[in-house]
């Protein structure tokens, strides 16, 4: 099928942007990559008065590294990320969860703060974005709001973003040196949206681990998985503790079923898929 | 606002200009105001890979794209890969190791190629089965395909 009637707007500044969603007062859909937007339009899943098209706003593309954390525009492409040497130094978790991003000629096109606000629990950046401890800045009329991933995520394709609200940036802490990562997924053909996937981060400082897990598809939101972190953080990172984080992690989630697996099969992934994730984030830390 | 644009782009490598809808999709532009119906439409939500183009040298799907939005864009489309008669270097290859059937998922398979062969360009047989894995054949002839992209690799890297 087609997109049915929109107005169309494509404003050069955030500030216009925002404008144009408070016009709209929530019949307005901004348009970022368009790797899902447009399949809902397409299909007529979503009819919206307007659509706000982003991708003429030259200063939401971007990634800069701060003191202590980078900084990436939302606009910035997945396939942008997927290259990006600062990334791939600071953020190396990052890197490898965008590989799991669809395929290459949707990297081109999507972008970080697209699918952070398309809110799939299934999709990979949110998933990191909860394990890291990360932010999104949030522009409104009124102001900005700096959201982490629990403030953002409210359930299926749900975040608390308000209708004149976009995000502009993306903020993620610098991974220490030394530390090892691993994103582990599984679907039933590579690029699909991931039944089950995992972020990992592992690193040790003056001998004391810290962890970091989150679980992607097996719950309404991305599921930070505090409470396996901390055996680990306990017990260290040799085999028992692994086990036993990663068993942990599968009585965290709050898996539903649907036609792709039960919430049984994604509990029992989450916990082979956690031992995975950190057998290769420990092997790989210093 | 829902009223006609007008749309200025290069398409392999021709200045070409047209008035649309701004919920006029990409690929239907290639195709009905440009004539060129190389590009083909298939599923129409990014799943099968048919109407993969290059959008300033990077392969995305011409179906998730409005038309509006590639206004100063080069596109290049699987007419843009033959020189003439000559047959670009890829398209050779597919011909060579039977890389097509029915040929309706070859073009969105050639731009597809195209774009992992300049990203990977010493892939492994891996590299090429992940990154075709973007692209739907419902001959199921991946095989051919494989083999197609593989060889064509030491010609585009010369």
């Amino acid at each position: 099928m087609k997109p049915p009637k929109f107005d169309y707007h494509a404003p050069r500044s955030v500030e216009e942007a925002v404008a144009l969603l408070a016009r709209y007062g929530g019949d307005a859909k901004p348009l970022a990559g368009g790797q899902s937007l447009v399949p809902l339009l397409n299909f007529r899943l979503a009819r919206p008065a307007a659509l706000i098209d982003l991708n003429r706003i030259a200063s939401l593309a971007g990634i800069r590294q701060l003191d202590g954390h980078v900084a990436l525009g939302a606009m910035t492409r997945q396939r942008v990320v997927e290259f990006s040497p600062v990334v791939a130094r600071a953020l190396p978790l990052l890197t490898e969860a965008t590989r799991w991003v669809g395929h290459l000629p949707i990297r081109s096109r999507g972008t970080i703060g697209g699918s952070l606000a398309h809110a799939d629990p299934s999709a990979e950046y949110p998933a990191v974005l909860t394990a890291l401890g990360g932010t999104v800045v949030a522009r409104g009329e009124k102001g900005e709001r700096v959201l982490a991933a629990a403030e953002l995520f409210e359930t299926y394709l749900t975040t608390s973003l308000r209708a004149d609200e976009l995000i502009t940036e993306i903020r993620l802490p610098v991974m220490p040196a030394g530390a090892g990562w691993a994103f582990e997924e599984f679907a039933r053909r590579h690029g699909d949206f991931a039944i089950v996937g995992i972020a990992a981060a592992v690193w040790r400082n003056d001998g004391r681990v810290t962890a970091r897990l989150a679980a992607a598809g097996a719950g309404p939101v991305p599921t930070r998985l505090r409470a396996a972190e901390e055996i680990l953080e306990r017990d260290g990172l040799g085999d028992k503790a692994v086990a036993a984080a990663a068993a942990r992690a599968a009585e965290l989630v709050q898996p539903d079923s649907d036609l792709h697996a039960s919430a049984a099969y994604r509990r029992n992934l989450t916990r082979v898929l956690t031992g995975r994730a950190l057998a290769t984030a420990i092997g790989r830390a210093a | 606002m829902s009223e006609p644009v007008g749309v200025r782009l290069v398409v392999n490598g021709v200045a070409r200009e047209g008035r649309c809808p701004p919920r006029k999709l990409l690929v239907d532009f290639i195709r009905e105001d440009l004539g060129l119906t190389g590009t083909h439409v298939g599923c129409e939500h990014g799943i099968c890979g048919a109407c993969t183009v290059l959008v300033n040298g990077e392969a995305a799907r011409a179906c998730l794209m409005l038309a509006v939005q590639a206004d100063g864009a080069e596109i290049t489309t699987v007419e843009g890969l033959a020189r003439g008669e000559r047959l670009h270097p890829l398209q050779e290859s597919f011909r060579e190791h039977h890389g097509l059937q029915c040929g309706f998922c070859t073009p969105g398979m050639l731009m597809t190629a195209l774009d992992l062969l300049r990203v990977h360009p010493d892939p492994s047989e891996a590299d090429v089965r992940e990154g075709l894995s973007a692209v739907l054949c419902r001959c199921t002839g991946y095989h051919g395909i494989v083999k197609a992209v593989l060889a064509a690799a030491p010609r585009l890297r010369e």
